[in-house]
C-alpha cells in the first residue's frame, strides 16, 4: 500500500458542524443563495434551518449533495427542483414539496399538502404522515413513498416512477396514468380513467423492496401491496373512448 | 304561346356554407373533431381596421433615415437583476421542439439573434439547437413541465409561465403519436408513438395567490436574476393582467385569438377567446390603474404581420409584440414552391394547417428526418432576420411620420378606426369623428 499520498495530502478543514440559518432572523433569500453558492459540498455538508414557520420555497433549487435539516413546518415548494440534496422536514410540508425533483432525497416527518412530488423526475420523496390530493401528479421518474394515506387524484397523468402508499388511496387514483407504477397497501376508493389493478410479478416485488429499503421502511413486506398501472387503452385517441375522457 | 316557369338561381345558404357542409360530412365520416394548427381564421376586427393620422400642422414629423427613431426595449425591469435588452420590440413566440423540427428551432434562434431579439422555447423543453443559436432565450414553464429542469431554467435568459394562449384559452394540447420520435419521447419522458397530452392547468398551483408563491419559488431557484413573464390567452385581459401583476410578474404576455397553436380543435380555435385588437386596451388599463404601465412590460401577440401591426400594438400601449405564425412563414412555411405536395395532402399553399400530422412539406412542423432536411437553418434564419428588420423599419417609418423619436412614444391619439367595432375595441375615434363607441355614454 502506497501511503505517501495520504501523508502528503494537504490538510483540509471540513466544517462538520451544520451551518444554521434562523429564518426568524435571516431572510429566505440568504439561505437559498448560500445553498446555491456551495462550491464543494464536501466543505459544507450539513445545513440546518430553524424557525421556518411555514416559509415558502425553503431550500428550493439545491444542486449539491448536502444535508439540510429543517426544524419545523414549511409552506409551498420546499425542496423544489432539488437536485442531489438530502432535505428533511421535521414538521409538515405545504403544497408542492419536492416538485420537479431531479435527484436526491426529501423526507417529511409530518404530513404533506397537495401536489407532493409533482412532476418529479428522480430521487426519493418520503412522507411519513399522510399526503393530500394529487400526490405525484404528472410524476416523471421520481419515487414517492407515503407511510399514511394519499388523497384524491393522486398520480394523475403520472408518466414514470413509482408511488408507494402504505395506507389508503382516495378517489380516482392514477387517472390518465402513463407508465408510472403504483403500489398501495391499503384500500383504493376508486381508480381513475385507464388505471387498473395489475399482477405483482417477482420483478415488481423486487422493485418495491428496493424502494422500501431506500426509504428505510422495514415493517411492511412487498407482498402486502397491490400494484396499479395503465391499461394503455387511452394512449392513442379513439372516438369510441370519448366517454372515458 | 307556351308559358313555362322560369327557374330560380340555386341559392346557397349563408349559414350552411360550403365549409360548414364539408365539416359536417367530415365529422360524420370520421367521428372525430377537426384538429389543426394555427390561430383563428375567421375574420375579426384587427389592426387593418385602424389607421395612423400622421403629422400635419399640429404635429411635426421626423425625417426618415436621418432623425433617430429608437426601437430598443427592456423587459423585466420590475424585479429581475438581469432584465432583457432587445434591439427591436418584436420577439419570437414560444413554439415547441416536437411540434417544430430541430432545424426550424435553430433557424428561429439564428434569425432572432441576428435581429437582436429573443426567441422562446415551447412545450417540450430546451434544445441545444435553440440555446446554442439564441443570444436571448426565454424558457417556457408550462403545465405539462415536459423537459423542465433547473439547469435549463438557470441557463435561460427569462422564464415565461404559460397560463394560456390565444388560440385556446382554457385548453391544453395534444401532440399526436405520429410526431413522437425517439428524441421527442425522451425529452417528454413518455413512450414513443403515444399521444402526449399537455395539461390545461398547472399541476402544482391554482389561482393568483398560488401563482405568486410559484413565482417566488422560480425567483429563488434562479436567484432573482431572470425576468419572469406570465403569458395569458385573450380571455379576460383586464383581470388577467391585473392578477399577473399582483402575482409578481415582470412581464405580461397577452395572446389574442389569432395567435397560433401547434394543434387544437378547430371548434376551440374559432370560438374561444377574444381578438387581439380587443385585448390590448383592457390590459393597458389594468396596468395604468395599478401604476404599472411601462414598469411591468406588456407583450402582445396574435396576428402580427408587419410593421404597421407592430406600430399599432405599441400605440395602444404594448411594450413589444411577439410573432409565431409570421415567423414560420418567413422560415418557409406554406411556401408555394411545395404546392404539388400540399395538393397531395388535400390542401394548398397558404391553407396548410395540419401541422400535428407531421407531414409538413416545408419541413418545419415535422419530425420526419427527410422532410426536416428541407430547412436550412442558416438560410431560414437569415430570412427571419430580414423579415424582422423590415417590420422594424416599417414601424419606424410610421413612428417618424407621427413625430415620434421612439416607437414607444406612439399613442392612441395617433390612431383612428375604420369601423365602429374597431373603434370600440381599440378605444380610438371612428375616422372622421370624435366618437369612441363605449365611451361618453354611447
Amino acid at each position: 500500500m502506497n501511503v505517501s499520498n495520504v501523508a502528503t495530502a494537504p490538510a483540509r478543514a471540513v466544517n462538520y458542524a451544520p451551518r444554521v440559518f434562523d429564518l426568524a432572523a435571516t431572510p429566505l433569500r440568504e439561505l437559498n443563495l448560500a445553498l446555491h453558492q456551495i462550491a464543494d459540498a464536501a466543505d459544507e455538508p450539513a445545513w440546518e434551518v430553524v424557525n421556518p414557520k411555514g416559509s415558502h420555497a425553503v431550500a428550493a433549487g439545491v444542486d449539491k449533495p448536502v444535508a439540510v435539516e429543517v426544524r419545523g413546518s414549511v409552506g409551498y415548494y420546499c425542496g423544489g427542483m432539488n437536485d442531489g440534496g438530502e432535505i428533511t422536514v421535521h414538521g409538515s410540508a405545504g403544497p408542492g414539496v419536492g416538485e420537479n425533483m431531479m435527484s436526491g432525497k426529501i423526507v417529511v416527518k409530518g404530513d404533506a399538502s397537495q401536489y407532493a412530488g409533482a412532476t418529479g423526475r428522480g430521487g426519493l420523496l418520503v412522507i411519513e404522515g399522510n399526503a393530500s390530493s394529487r400526490c405525484g401528479i404528472s410524476m416523471k421518474g421520481i419515487d414517492i413513498v407515503v407511510r399514511g394515506n394519499v388523497g384524491h387524484m393522486s398520480a394523475f397523468m403520472a408518466q414514470s416512477g413509482n408511488l408507494v402508499v402504505l395506507g389508503d388511496a382516495g378517489d380516482a387514483l392514477g387517472d390518465s396514468i402513463y407508465e408510472a407504477k403504483l403500489f398501495v397497501r391499503g384500500s383504493v376508493k376508486s381508480l381513475g380513467a385507464d388505471c387498473i389493478k395489475k399482477k405483482m410479478h417477482p420483478k415488481h416485488l423486487a422493485r418495491l423492496q428496493a424502494i422500501l429499503d431506500r426509504a428505510g421502511i422495514t415493517d411492511v413486506k412487498p407482498e402486502e401491496f397491490t400494484r396499479y398501472g395503465s391499461a394503455r387503452t387511452l394512449y392513442n385517441f379513439n372516438i369510441d373512448n370519448a366517454d372515458a375522457y | 304561346m307556351t308559358y313555362h316557369n322560369p327557374p330560380t338561381t340555386p341559392r346557397r345558404s349563408a349559414t350552411f356554407d360550403d365549409y360548414t357542409l364539408s365539416e359536417i360530412r367530415r365529422a360524420a365520416a370520421t367521428g372525430i373533431y377537426d384538429i389543426r394548427g394555427g390561430g383563428a381564421k375567421r375574420k375579426v376586427p384587427h389592426f387593418d381596421d385602424l389607421l395612423f393620422l400622421g403629422a400635419s400642422i399640429s404635429r411635426y414629423p421626423l425625417e426618415g433615415y436621418r432623425e433617430k427613431c429608437e426601437t430598443s426595449v427592456t423587459l423585466g425591469t420590475r424585479y429581475a437583476k438581469k432584465p432583457i435588452e432587445l434591439k427591436i420590440p418584436i420577439t419570437i413566440a414560444g413554439m415547441s421542439f416536437g411540434s417544430l423540427s430541430g432545424p426550424a428551432k435553430e433557424a428561429l434562434g439564428r434569425g432572432a439573434t441576428i435581429a437582436g431579439t429573443s426567441t422562446t422555447t415551447g412545450d417540450g423543453g430546451m434544445t441545444e439547437e435553440e440555446r446554442g443559436h439564441s443570444r436571448t432565450l426565454v424558457y417556457q414553464y408550462l403545465p405539462s413541465r415536459y423537459g423542465m429542469n433547473p439547469r435549463d431554467l438557470r441557463r435561460a435568459d427569462a422564464i415565461e409561465i404559460v397560463v394560456g394562449q390565444g388560440a385556446k384559452p382554457g385548453g391544453g394540447g395534444m401532440l399526436l403519436g405520429q410526431k413522437i420520435s425517439d428524441r421527442v419521447a425522451e425529452m417528454r419522458t413518455l413512450p414513443k408513438g403515444i399521444d402526449q397530452r399537455s395539461a390545461c392547468r398547472h399541476p402544482d398551483w391554482t389561482g393568483p395567490d398560488d401563482l405568486e408563491i410559484k413565482i417566488l419559488e422560480l425567483r429563488e431557484i434562479t436567484d432573482w436574476e431572470k425576468p419572469i413573464y406570465v403569458k395569458v390567452g385573450g380571455a379576460r385581459p383586464y383581470y388577467d393582467t391585473a392578477l399577473a401583476v399582483k402575482s409578481g410578474a415582470d412581464v405580461v404576455v397577452l395572446d389574442g385569438m389569432q395567435g397560433g397553436t401547434a394543434a387544437t380543435q378547430e371548434v376551440f380555435i374559432e370560438n374561444v377567446g377574444q381578438p387581439t385588437l380587443a385585448c390590448i386596451r383592457p390590459a393597458v388599463k389594468a396596468l395604468q390603474e395599478l401604476g404599472m404601465h411601462r414598469k411591468v412590460q406588456l407583450v402582445v401577440s396574435g396576428g402580427i404581420r408587419n410593421g404597421a401591426d407592430v406600430a399599432k400594438a405599441l400605440a395602444l400601449g404594448a411594450d413589444a409584440v411577439s410573432i409565431g405564425t409570421a415567423a414560420l412563414v418567413a422560415l418557409g412555411d406554406n411556401d408555394p414552391r411545395w404546392e404539388s405536395e400540399y395538393e397531395k395532402l388535400g390542401t394548398t399553399a397558404g391553407a396548410y394547417d395540419d401541422w400535428h400530422e407531421g407531414k409538413d412539406p416545408a419541413g418545419i412542423t415535422t419530425q420526419d428526418p427527410e422532410l426536416m432536411k428541407r430547412v436550412d437553418p442558416i438560410a431560414a434564419g437569415r430570412r427571419l432576420a430580414n423579415y424582422l428588420k423590415v417590420m422594424t423599419l416599417e414601424a419606424q417609418t410610421i413612428a417618424r411620420a407621427c413625430g415620434k423619436n421612439h416607437v414607444h412614444n406612439l399613442e392612441p391619439e395617433d390612431l383612428c378606426a375604420l369601423t365602429i367595432e374597431a373603434a370600440a375595441m381599440a378605444g380610438v375615434p371612428l375616422a372622421g369623428t370624435s366618437w369612441i363607441p363605449g365611451q361618453g355614454g354611447f
